[in-house]
């Protein structure tokens, strides 16, 4: 059977991306489809009824969500081209247990320092600077949080990257010269084709969240 | 070499009774540690020096963190006892989403309701009753969310049932007459000796929440 793929997403999703690069990396054939997030497709509400959020990996009529679930299964359907994941089971957790901390640490204290401003973002900034130097502590010499490829890991947190530009001018800071161990990292993965095409330009996302602030009526 | 796996862990905590669980379901000979989170061993420091927290699990001295990594890590390097996981890509989705679903939103709410009083927590209350309609819906009439037997995700949630009381003294209600399946499910679950004895008594729970509240100078 021919293999029907869609991707409900939007361009400035840091977790759609993931799946995007993830796709891109193993030259997997798939249609892209941009929701409207204030005015959410029949589609997305059927295949994603739970949560009603994007990114949404719909296989053969069947439902994938949630961005990490998704690049594992793609990883695991797929797992010729380009494996994300490690073969074995320690460095696998190991990888997952990362993937877990950018999860749970980057977006969230991202989001504070565009939200807010005074001492709570300078607090969320601080916060947000000590988060990239324990990735930059666990990348150590490696090229790439997967070793020597692009793995889970890096596919995890790249997207941030086209977001950096947007919290640099928000809270007045700049990660290159608190991290330049990161954003070396984060230019070696834009060398790849999968990454540098799917990620917006950082100007564009600034824009995006001027917008945003508007519309949520944050000044 | 011979395994050596060490549990770090708190007895009321749900998130170790999960690899508690696992642990017993696979027959694999461990070695529990209490930890007194008001004085965390150097060990533990140690093992999970990210977040400092439990369960960590440390097998032949390399440490696995954070419960539902801890689960499918068991999963894999013993396969053969009890698999939790299904072998299908897509079913392995599913089961991940709906483990996802649990900590994001069934325990973070369940979790929430011990801070709060009054309207704030009878608010909680609702939205964590809520969310275990869910899960009923998508028990679906199954013995277990793993099928004809007991999988990942009633790993994932089984342990908030020795809660349960503590919920019910707490908010005067009964979760019978709200999700009477669930309920049943859970059961269901105590029926097999590694879930009986991985939960506390609930009255020992209850115990526990009172002191905690007393604590966040609640009550």
């Amino acid at each position: 059977m021919a293999n029907e793929l869609i991707l409900l997403d939007t361009w400035v999703s840091p977790f759609g991306m993931r799946v995007r690069i993830a796709l891109r990396e193993k030259g997997i054939k798939f249609e892209y489809k941009e929701e409207d997030l204030t005015n959410k497709s029949d589609l997305l509400l059927k295949m994603n009824p739970i949560h009603k959020k994007i990114p949404v990996l719909i296989h053969n009529g069947k439902p994938v969500r949630e961005s990490g679930i998704i690049v594992q299964y793609v990883d695991e359907v797929w797992h010729d081209k380009a494996p994300l994941l490690p073969s074995e089971p320690y460095p696998r957790a190991q990888a997952r247990f990362w993937a877990d901390f950018v999860d749970k640490k980057i977006y969230d204290t991202g989001r504070k320092i565009w939200t807010t401003k005074g001492d709570e973002q300078k607090s969320a900034t601080e916060e947000f600077i000590g988060y990239l130097k324990t990735l930059e502590a666990e990348l150590g010499d490696k090229p790439y949080f997967g070793g020597e490829k692009l793995g889970y890991v890096d596919v995890t947190m790249i997207p941030f990257y086209s977001w950096f530009h947007a919290y640099e001018v928000s809270g007045n800071f700049s990660i290159e010269s608190n991290c330049p161990k990161l954003m070396a990292w984060a230019k070696r993965c834009m060398q790849h084709e999968s990454v540098s095409k799917t990620l917006p330009d950082p100007k564009k996302v600034y824009e995006f969240i001027l917008q945003l602030k508007k519309r949520l009526g944050i000044e | 070499m011979a395994e050596e796996v060490i549990l770090l862990d708190t007895w009321v905590s749900p998130f170790g009774m999960r690899a508690r669980i696992a642990l017993a379901e696979k027959g694999i000979k461990h070695e529990h540690r209490e930890e007194d989170l008001g004085n965390k061993s150097d060990l533990l420091l140690k093992m999970n020096p990210i977040h400092k927290t439990i369960p960590v699990l440390i097998h032949n001295g390399k440490p696995v963190c954070e419960s539902n990594n801890i689960v499918q890590y068991l999963d894999e390097v013993w396969p053969d006892k009890s698999p939790l996981l299904p072998s299908d890509p897509y079913l392995r989705g599913q089961a991940r989403f709906w483990a996802d679903f649990v900590d994001r939103k069934v325990f973070d709410a369940g979790r929430k309701v011990w801070a709060t009083k009054g309207e704030e927590q009878k608010s909680l209350m609702e939205e964590f009753i809520g969310h275990l309609k869910t899960l009923e819906a998508e028990l679906d009439g199954k013995l277990y969310f793993g099928g004809e037997k007991m999988g990942y995700v009633d790993v994932t949630m089984v342990p908030i049932y020795s809660w349960f009381h503590a919920y019910e003294v707490s908010g005067n209600f009964s979760f019978e007459s709200h999700c009477p399946k669930l309920v049943a499910w859970a059961e269901r679950c105590m029926q097999h000796d590694s879930v009986s004895k991985a939960l506390p008594s609930p009255e020992k729970v209850y115990q526990y929440v009172l002191q905690l509240r007393k604590r966040l100078g609640i009550e």
